[in-house]
């Protein structure tokens, strides 16, 4: 909402020396946010004054049409000014300024040679002043306007004010209009206020101004309407309304519209003007029918819901209620009769009816957050008088006022809720004083207030609704600063500690943690292997990418592209996220109130409907994992760094080769804990580094960590500290039997003696299809020093289990 | 054969003079000290100290003296000898330090060499701030709570108070995915999710992603994070909202961190307020910044979660973690948190600071 403080000043007794920065200060400390105040007066700096064309000499030789004008600004000598404008002529009045003005954002003026004249100063249009966008031409003050040659122009231009650009909360509707706005001032100044819908009111005649009917009283409950005859169709917009409107950034469309926003921007009553004459018959408010279509004011053919609230004469549909009125109907150029309309409907219809028709007017904003029911009538009268003085014509002697009220609504509130709740000591009579003054009618008790609100605050419905009004009025100072104790809490839950820990494991192993965006293209999503099911966004950013990921490989994948067009060669990120899984048969969640607590079958449904969301650890990485040098060359990234990160993530786990997209079929790990796999490492498929256009050989490992057990009480360690006896193993196998099952093979048959085992060497130039694999054992016993023979007989258990199971034998025997 | 066998030789007598004795202890100090090496030096130690060297020699002839010089002339080339003895130890000692000092010099290193070899990563300091405000409440006694990001639209709006027809739903620009789910614009649909799982007292914090269709610049992003808190309990005041939010302040922004209210609007609290945060080590100098949105629990919102809002009020508070860290740190563009350059995450290291 945007508006001059003038007109603000008109309901509220402000004090003549408010300045902006004190106006913005006590707005913000009413919850009204303050996009900016602009202190008009102190925009243009300088001379600005008023200036009677005295010669226009057009200038030819330019490209352009230049005039080289003489003004008399009230001096004994005329001022000569160069002028690109050609929109006025000799005896126009004009606003000048003069050399060593400012204009809004610095722009200096001075005396200068151009278009090989003397140019001393400058003839302004509304842009160059900052009054408005127009910049079509100069300001030509209207002939009608009482200013002399010499005299400021600010007042007579309008940069006497100061300008608000307020943001206005969904809540208070009454806000978006000078009549509420001027009470929050007389509020934060402490002024009287002077209610513009106050006044002596006409009352429904028994002929109504129209003959008219209400179907449907939900959708509409109060609608008034009174008809202006024989105006003349040619009377101009003043030039105040004209200001404030633009101020507004309401266009001008003619004497009747225009009083109609300006009613609007005035009381907050949206209307609305019909040509008379262009109405057939008798009129009805009614729903629209399914597909019955309207032509509104922006020529836009609406086809509409039976949702949607309509005017309608005998022709059909004239006017898309509460949002925007049809073409039929509307006034025209040369309308002479007019019927104004202002009514009350539903809120939440004509926030859906804006919604489906895409069309957020201002009317509609206002009546989605709520508009005073009993401004119908003072709005069609303030509008009446309005177009009777500055546009003649006469007013009709019929006033209609169809009124279906609601109940009134009237909140009982404990006296000491306001405490209780905000925890400043608050008397019943200061809570009643506050409530009396922003317009609730209150009824005192010892313990309780009763309270009715008034029209304009249909968001006041319970005693927490009051209590806030109690608590902005007195201010957020009074609020003292109290620390609640806490119950015992439990700390982090094991997932949340785990989490931390994977972590920070990956940042130590060289890791660099990044938080993609999980919106995903269908081709990363083939590329990376999953297309199974995914989510699709209504309405992603990108259309180019509407999925949301199943795998934290698609992001990390950017990333790390990101990385090496910045110049970085060795990249080694890691993600912790969630994917998001849908099922085969998702059902749309049931429809569940608000009124208490949803059943928990309900509950349970609800939840069934929303999609899994794992929390996912990956791994990408390329370049050197181990860099290179002045010690010597690096280590490249491979296959087994990606592996060892998934084995620093989990705690017990069995390993499996696989051949899996998008993993080198060769050299892909599975990872199973209990059981159930829990996800892969190894590198990606060249074909798929090439279609990604990553390097070749990049590595990646992603585990899904919902699917990891949290792990249990940790069982002691057995500790001996008898001397270990060393034996070395080497074992020839075939190739394809994995080290994991050998080394598990190698335990299971050494038995309890065994204390640790480690491969020490992988050879592989046997050739036939074989290798060896070379262990340490390290044998121990509990209780006693193990004998040579004991640690001979438990390396030979383990080498003849490996040889029964696996068909080793020992190398070189 | 024995010395005392051997026929007396007068030549071989005059070695025990003490002129001969005093010459050969001069002699093997003269030699022990001109050996440069702890090896030079034992090559020298049959010269002096071995079964021909002049002491050795020495010794032999006591055998042909009279019996009563036997004494005397035993004296003399033991100590002759010992004196040899220690001269050759303490030259030994010498020269082995000073081998082991030369060792020591030759094996010196530039300790100033890089060994990165390895490069630590880093942690996002998104992630680091989060756990940082978590572990401040968790302290108080608060626990964290956690929801899904594709969530049910009832629970993202409808049980915050936030009906279909509200026009706080145009405000939050919400990615649907498909009917009745959203991608959830704050992270209060946690509160409905706690406050139907447990009965009160409930003192929460949620950290966590949540989504809006806005484009990304820099000072805006689609996927972005917020932490909030909830209160739910007995007797609980605006008060004690001001308190939580002031020790917040002075945890995350120091000793003389405070808030400043002012009215504001939000469905899911009534009263509600907006708040601005003193902050004196901002890199402007210090001043209020807008930090976040509190309020008391609207009544509404308790009742959806089948909460008796005459028995219970509570709080609720919540904050963007990238515009804290942006202010905090004196960051001036979103999108370096989101690109993921590692060079912007390991300036973080692995703790936000």
């Amino acid at each position: 909402m945007k508006v001059g403080v003038s007109w603000l000043r008109e309901f509220v007794e402000l004090p003549a020396s408010v300045t902006a920065q004190e106006i913005d200060k006590r707005l913000t400390n009413l919850g009204i946010e303050v996009e900016h105040v602009i202190d008009q007066r102190e925009s243009v700096k300088g001379e600005l004054v008023v200036g009677r064309v005295l010669t226009i000499e057009e200038l030819k030789e330019f490209k352009k049409p230049i005039r080289f004008v003489t003004l008399d600004i009230g001096r004994s000598e005329p001022q000569e000014v160069i002028c690109g404008a050609s929109n006025f002529s000799e005896g126009d009045l004009v606003v000048v300024i003069l050399p060593g003005g400012v204009l809004p954002g610095g722009f200096e003026v001075g005396s200068r040679k151009t278009y090989g004249r003397m140019s001393h100063g400058m003839i302004c249009s509304a842009r160059e002043l900052g009054l408005s966008d127009d910049h079509a031409g100069i300001i030509v003050l209207p002939s009608t306007v009482d200013a002399k040659p010499g005299e400021d122009a600010r007042p007579v231009v309008g940069l006497d004010d100061i300008g608000l650009a307020l943001e206005i909360t969904p809540d208070r509707g009454y806000q978006m209009s000078v009549r509420g706005l001027a009470r929050e001032l007389a509020h934060a100044y402490r002024v009287p206020f002077n209610d513009p819908a106050f006044g002596p009111r006409t009352e429904a005649t028994a002929k109504p101004a129209w003959p008219l009917t209400i179907d449907d009283t939900k959708g509409c409950d109060r609608f008034a309407a009174r008809l202006v005859r024989g105006i003349d169709p040619n009377a101009p917009t003043p030039d105040f309304m004209k200001r404030r409107l633009t101020t507004a950034g309401i266009r001008t469309l003619g004497l009747a519209i225009d009083i109609t926003n300006y009613v609007m921007l005035e009381l907050g009553q949206p209307m609305h003007a019909f040509d008379a004459d262009r109405i057939k018959g008798a009129v009805v408010v009614r729903r629209a029918q399914e597909k019955e279509k309207l032509t509104t004011l922006d020529g836009v053919v609406r086809v509409l819901s039976p949702e949607d609230m309509v005017i309608c004469d005998e022709t059909g549909p004239i006017s898309l209620a509460a949002v925007m009125g049809g073409q039929t109907s509307e006034v025209v150029d040369g309308t002479t009769n007019v019927l104004f309309e202002a009514a009350h409907w539903d809120p939440a219809m004509v926030g859906r009816t804006a919604r489906r028709h895409k069309l957020f007017s201002e009317a509609a904003k206002r009546w989605e957050r709520g508009v005073d029911r009993e401004l119908c009538l003072v709005a069609v009268e303030r509008a009446v008088s309005l177009l009777v003085e500055y546009g003649g014509g006469t007013p009709g002697e019929e006033v209609l006022d169809l009124n279906y009220p609601p109940e009134p609504v009237m909140i009982s509130m404990a006296g000491d809720q306001p405490t209780k709740l905000i925890g400043v000591e608050y008397s019943v009579d200061r809570v009643a004083d506050l409530l009396t003054e922003i317009g609730c009618d209150v009824a005192q008790y010892e313990d309780r207030v009763d309270v009715i609100p008034p029209s304009w605050r249909p968001d006041l419905r319970e005693g927490a609704d009051l209590v806030e009004e109690v608590v902005r009025l007195d201010g957020f100072e009074a609020v003292p600063s109290v620390l609640p104790i806490a119950p015992p809490g439990n700390g982090l839950t094991p997932g949340q500690r785990r989490r931390r820990n994977i972590g920070r494991t990956l940042a130590e192993q060289g890791y660099v943690e990044v938080l993609t965006y999980p919106f995903v293209s269908r081709e990363a999503m083939e590329t990376l292997g999953d297309t199974r099911h995914a989510v699709r966004l209504t309405n992603p950013i990108s259309e180019e990418e509407p999925f949301m990921r199943t795998s934290l490989l698609p992001g990390l994948v950017t990333a790390l592209r990101r990385n090496l067009g910045r110049g970085q060669r060795d990249v080694a990120l890691y993600e912790l996220g969630l994917v998001f899984l849908p099922g085969d048969d998702m059902l749309a969640p049931p429809v569940m109130g608000v009124d208490g607590r949803p059943s928990d079958a309900q509950w349970r449904v609800a939840n069934e409907a929303v999609p899994h969301q794992p929390l996912h650890v990956a791994v990408i990485l390329t370049g050197e994992f181990e860099r290179s040098g002045w010690w010597g060359p690096g280590r490249q990234a491979s296959w087994a760094d990606a592996v060892e990160a998934a084995r620093a993530v989990l705690d017990k786990h069995e390993i499996a080769q696989t051949v899996r997209e998008p993993f080198h079929p060769g050299r892909c790990a599975s990872f199973t804990v209990d059981g159930v796999e829990v996800g892969l490492a190894g590198e990606l498929h060249p074909a798929v580094c090439a279609a990604l256009d990553i390097p070749p050989g990049t590595c990646a490992m992603e585990l899904d960590l919902d699917r990891v057990p949290l792990p249990g009480l940790t069982p002691p360690p057995t500790l001996s500290n008898y001397p270990p006896a060393l034996i070395d193993v080497a074992l020839v196998l075939d190739r394809g039997i994995p080290a994991q099952v050998v080394q598990h093979t190698l335990i299971e048959g050494a038995g309890q003696l065994l204390e640790s085992i480690k491969l020490f060497d992988v050879y592989e130039g046997i050739g036939g299809g074989k290798r060896s694999l070379a262990y340490s054992l390290t044998f121990r016993a509990p209780d006693r020093t193990l004998k040579v023979e004991e640690a001979i007989a438990a390396r030979d258990a383990a080498v003849a289990l490996v040889s029964e199971r696996l068909g080793g034998t020992l190398r070189g025997a | 054969m024995t010395y005392r066998h051997d026929p007396y030789d007068p030549k071989q007598a005059s070695l025990l003079a003490p002129e001969a004795l005093e010459d050969a202890v001069a002699k093997a100090g003269e030699a022990f000290a001109a050996a440069g090496s702890p090896k030079a030096l034992f090559e020298l130690k049959p010269e002096h100290l071995g079964d021909r060297a002049p002491v050795s020699l020495a010794r032999r002839e006591i055998g042909s003296l009279p019996p009563a010089a036997k004494a005397d002339a035993g004296k003399r080339v033991n100590e002759a000898r010992a004196a040899i003895q220690s001269a050759y130890d303490e030259r030994q000692k010498e020269l082995e330090a000073m081998e082991a000092e030369r060792v020591l010099r030759e094996e010196h290193v530039d300790v100033t060499l890089p060994w990165d070899r390895r490069p630590r990563g880093a942690r996002h300091p998104l992630t680091t701030l989060m756990e940082r405000i978590g572990d401040l409440f968790v302290g108080m006694g608060y626990e964290i709570a956690e929801g899904p990001e594709l969530e049910l639209e009832w629970a993202n709006f409808d049980a915050l108070n936030i009906a279909p027809d509200h026009p706080a739903r145009g405000l939050m620009d919400t990615f649907w995915a498909g009917e009745g789910l959203v991608l959830r614009t704050h992270t209060s649909p946690v509160q409905a999710r706690t406050m139907l799982s447990r009965k009160p007292p409930i003192y929460i914090v949620v950290p966590g992603r949540v989504y809006r269709t806005d484009e990304l610049d820099a000072t805006h992003s689609p996927v972005f994070h917020q932490v909030e808190g909830l209160v739910v309990d007995r007797g609980i005041t605006m008060a004690h909202l001001k308190g939580t939010l002031d020790h917040f302040a002075r945890a995350m922004f120091g000793p003389n961190a405070r808030t400043r209210w002012r009215p504001h609007y939000f469905p899911f609290t009534e009263p509600s307020a907006e708040f601005d945060v003193w902050f004196e080590a901002h890199r402007d100098g210090p001043q209020w910044v807008e930090w976040g949105g509190c309020g008391m629990v609207n009544p509404n919102v308790l009742r959806a979660c089948g909460i008796d809002p005459n028995e219970y009020s509570g709080f609720a508070f919540g904050m963007g973690i990238e515009r804290t860290l942006m202010f905090r740190n004196g960051l001036s563009d979103m999108r370096e948190m989101i690109e993921g350059d590692v060079r912007f995450t390991r300036a973080f290291g692995m703790e936000v600071h």
